[in-house]
């Protein structure tokens, strides 16, 4: 692979332009004060869409959400947000926009089809029919859920105030449990008149016919005998966290797979509107848990967008945040290749290689940030702390040694020894291994096409041959002055995915190669250019910053209203996304592998959920 | 206990004396002790992750922080060969009925470790619509460990912490716990999904809620609603 120079697709006011006159009734400027792109006349929006990509090229459907202006319009917004791929550039942003009332919006999942989850999480949240969707249905709470969390006027049980800081507890500091205040001592609201009395849940019976599976659990004669419904999860040793699957077999061949959801659906975007902006940095770090450092940097590159230019990033903490976050790159793919091998039946022990490396860069991190997995390091406008001088694992275990050494020289040691040394390790252990050859090569095959109509990021996207890094395609920090190649491999298939995260742990420690001179050339300057007070204003409008995460395209949509919260914070969840081809690469595989195309994909729950 | 050797003046009895040169080959002690000895050193704690706290979990039980030391390596997917459940991470409206099931097919002697401020009390998300305000206000918790999530060492003191707690548990009559006295425990009443969480227990309180025929005040409400009433007097 050589350094490969991807075309820059500047031309997207020209795009824009001709779009109006392709479509001159139907598509308009958005012409509020800090947004971006096009309103699109919701009846046309499947015409519309279908030449966004065919004519247009934005053959790749990154994001959709949608956002409630109650009070601002009074209007429910469906935002589009689709790329090039693999050519990069800018999005082209367009928006429909729907009455609360009666949410029609028409489903893209024809144009796109990895518009599917996403139209089912926004018809969950916020209550929009996407009319023509093949199954729409609640897809992170359950049927029956009494309304649409994420609408500005639906009130949780513990809800106090819009906003925060609330009242209560600041300046004065009179906190009080939730509990406290509801009559169940629970976080639970209930409709007025709500009984037991003659209430009838949804059995899991009624819940497995409602899988689009085509099993007739209740007539299919044919079901007792080969034809099987297999439930796998939520709690499931390989499942990767609470994941559930329900599996239509034949024998022990998949017919068809639907993943279940929402076990782990923590409100991460209902909370992040009560947050101010800075409140919001440590729940990044929850998001994908195992690589809190980038989800920090594409929360903070969303904010700084929105700050125009009133958050400047120092030099020195640009290269601090790439550290941090190539670093974590290297801690998700050993993981993800330790776990890999979990599901395929090699119980724990490559598991253990891969976290003793992990454990040498939590304690830098530890060092620096103060925490090992929740760093809470960076800031809008760069990093809250420089590099330690030293660095002290406080780990002071039996059968292991601690560590007091110079920070700089303990990165030497990292990232010009023991990294490539690991890496080298895993590959020469694991790669020819036989049985990870016979059960990868060829399993859970997915097509450049495919990834790309179902949105798939990250490593699923370039292991299916599609050269699509946004290092490369949108070149975020400092990553343009860098050294690096995308990574790609051609088939597409588990042991692809396996080989590629090898490949990109190598580019990682490439990158960190050329970080160290940086560093030292750089010590003592500042760290931190934004605004050094507890609570910022962010002016009115909207942004969608993004960044390539271990596990893909992690975006962030924010609006802004000019208050110190966010109107809008939506996660663009790599891991959720790539989970929308799950059920076609699984047709036709044995039971046993769909663990291991699972774990191939490379999910974290806490950000699947949300 | 080093280099696998048992060491028997962990167990002996303070009332009576054992000669101390025999003191490595006898040991005078009661059954309770003895048993509880050899259960707090042999408990196998259920394979569940629920969210960020697992991954610090899975660190605990690597070869680091070793959780083999303490007789705890054998993580079982299965309920039924489980004793101890550690509950890592965030426990959701929806998650919270598997969750109440599992317990119930674990057999007793059983044990719960809250592992993080998810676990013990909602954490950061407790305001959260589909967050349940820590295990407690469904299983009973043994050992609670704070952090967000807590490092390896803070979750290997709460499994020490819990083999205190063990130790101290008499096989006696009028027992502490359930399982030593005259049959097995309740089970716990599965959550219901309805319009909200439902914990069946609450059938009766649902009722008297119902009959004030109101939906069910936020926190904002309620204390709205009390300053009000302070206010005449």
């Amino acid at each position: 692979m050589t350094d490969q120079v991807l075309p820059q697709v500047t031309d997207l006011p020209s795009t824009i332009a001709a779009l109006k006159e392709r479509f001159p009734e139907a598509v308009k400027d958005d012409t509020r004060a800090g947004y971006e792109g096009v309103i699109v006349e919701a009846a046309r929006l499947p015409e519309i869409a279908r030449a966004i990509r065919d004519e247009f090229g934005f053959n790749y459907l990154s994001s959709l959400t949608a956002v409630d202006y109650l009070g601002h319009g009074d209007h429910l917004e469906v935002v589009y947000h689709a790329f090039r791929v693999p050519s990069g550039g800018k999005p082209l942003v367009f928006k429909a926009q729907t009455s609360r009332d009666d949410a029609v919006i028409p489903s893209l999942v024809s144009v796109y089809p990895g518009a599917d989850f996403q139209e089912r999480e926004a018809y969950d949240l916020y209550g929009i029919h996407f009319a023509g969707h093949p199954n729409l249905k609640r897809i992170l709470l359950w049927e029956g859920f009494e309304g649409y969390p994420m609408r500005k006027d639906y009130q949780e049980a513990y809800y106090e105030q819009e906003t925060k800081p609330f009242d209560s507890r600041w300046p004065g500091g009179d906190v009080f449990r939730g509990e406290e205040h509801n009559p169940f001592g629970h976080n639970v609201r209930y409709p007025a008149g709500f009984t037991l009395d003659d209430y009838k849940p949804e059995t899991e019976a009624e819940f497995q016919q409602s899988m689009a599976l085509g099993v007739d659990i209740m007539g299919d004669p044919a079901f007792r005998t080969d034809r099987l419904l297999v439930n796998l999860g939520p709690h499931h040793p390989s499942t990767h966290g609470v994941f559930r699957m329900m599996v239509a077999l034949t024998g022990e061949t998949i017919e068809s797979l639907e993943p279940v959801m929402g076990y782990l659906h923590r409100n991460h975007e209902k909370i992040g509107e009560r947050n101010t902006w800075y409140g919001n940095m440590p729940f990044t770090d929850r998001l994908d848990y195992i690589s809190s450092m980038c989800n920090n940097m594409a929360y903070a590159i969303t904010v700084e967008q929105m700050m125009r230019g009133q958050a400047s990033v120092p030099y020195r903490a640009e290269v601090i945040r790439v550290l941090m976050s190539e670093l974590t790159r290297i801690t998700n793919h050993l993981w993800s290749i330790g776990f890999l091998l979990n599901d395929l039946g090699a119980f724990f022990t490559p598991a253990l290689y891969a976290i003793q490396t992990r454990e040498y860069i939590l304690d830098f991190f530890e060092a620096t940030a103060g925490a090992r997995m929740m760093c809470n390091y960076m800031r809008i406008g760069g990093v809250f702390k420089d590099l330690t001088a030293r660095i002290r694992s406080e780990a002071a275990l039996m059968n292991d040694k601690v560590r007091d050494m110079d920070t700089m020289d303990y990165l030497d040691q990292l990232i010009n020894e023991r990294l490539p040394r690991s890496i080298d390790e895993l590959d020469e252990l694991l790669s020819e291994s036989e049985i990870i050859k016979s059960r990868c090569i060829g399993v859970g095959l997915l097509p450049a096409e495919m990834a790309i109509a179902y949105s798939a990021a990250g490593p699923l996207l370039r292991a299916s041959g599609v050269p699509y890094d946004i290092r490369r395609a949108n070149p975020y920090s400092i990553y343009p002055e860098l050294e690096f190649d995308v990574c790609t491999r051609p088939n597409g298939d588990i042991y692809d995915r396996y080989y590629l995260r090898l490949d990109e742990m190598r580019q990682s420690v490439r990158i960190l190669k050329q970080l160290l001179p940086r560093l030292k050339d750089t010590a003592g300057q500042p760290i931190f250019g934004g605004k050094t007070s507890y609570s910022i204003k962010v002016p009115a409008g909207e942004a969608y910053g993004f960044a390539e995460n271990p596990k893909g395209e992690l975006g962030f949509y924010c609006v802004s209203v000019g208050g110190g919260n966010a109107w809008r914070y939506h996660v663009r969840a790599p891991s959720f996304i790539n989970l929308t081809p799950l059920g076609e690469m699984s047709k036709g595989q044995k039971v046993a592998d769909v663990v291991a195309i699972l774990g191939s994909i490379d999910i974290v729950l806490g950000e699947t959920d949300r | 206990m080093s280099n696998g050797e048992v060491n028997l003046r962990e167990l002996h009895h303070p009332d009576i004396p054992v000669p101390e040169e025999m003191q490595s080959n006898i040991a005078v002690t009661s059954l309770s002790s003895l048993y509880n000895w050899a259960r707090s050193r042999s408990l196998w704690p259920m394979l569940f992750g629920l969210a960020c706290c697992a991954i610090e979990m899975i660190a605990t039980a690597a070869s680091r922080y070793d959780l083999a030391r303490f007789g705890m390596e054998v993580m079982r997917a299965s309920p039924r060969q489980a004793d101890l459940m550690i509950v890592s991470g965030t426990v959701t409206k929806k998650m919270i009925v598997p969750i109440v099931r599992l317990y119930n097919q674990m057999p007793e002697p059983k044990y719960v470790l809250a592992m993080g401020a998810c676990a013990s009390g909602g954490g950061p998300f407790k305001e959260g619509y589909n967050v349940v305000s820590g295990i407690d206000k469904y299983v009973p918790v043994d050992v609670y460990v704070p952090g967000c999530p807590p490092t390896p060492q803070a979750l290997l003191y709460g499994l020490i912490a819990l083999q205190k707690k063990i130790e101290k548990q008499s096989l006696g009559v009028g027992a502490s716990v359930p399982w030593y006295g005259a049959g097995p425990s309740e089970e716990i009443p599965v959550p219901i999904l309805g319009p909200d969480i439902i914990d069946p227990r609450h059938a009766e309180l649902l009722r008297k809620e119902a009959q004030k025929n109101r939906v069910t005040p936020t926190v904002a409400e309620a204390t709205t609603a009390a300053t009000a009433e302070q206010a005449p007097a």
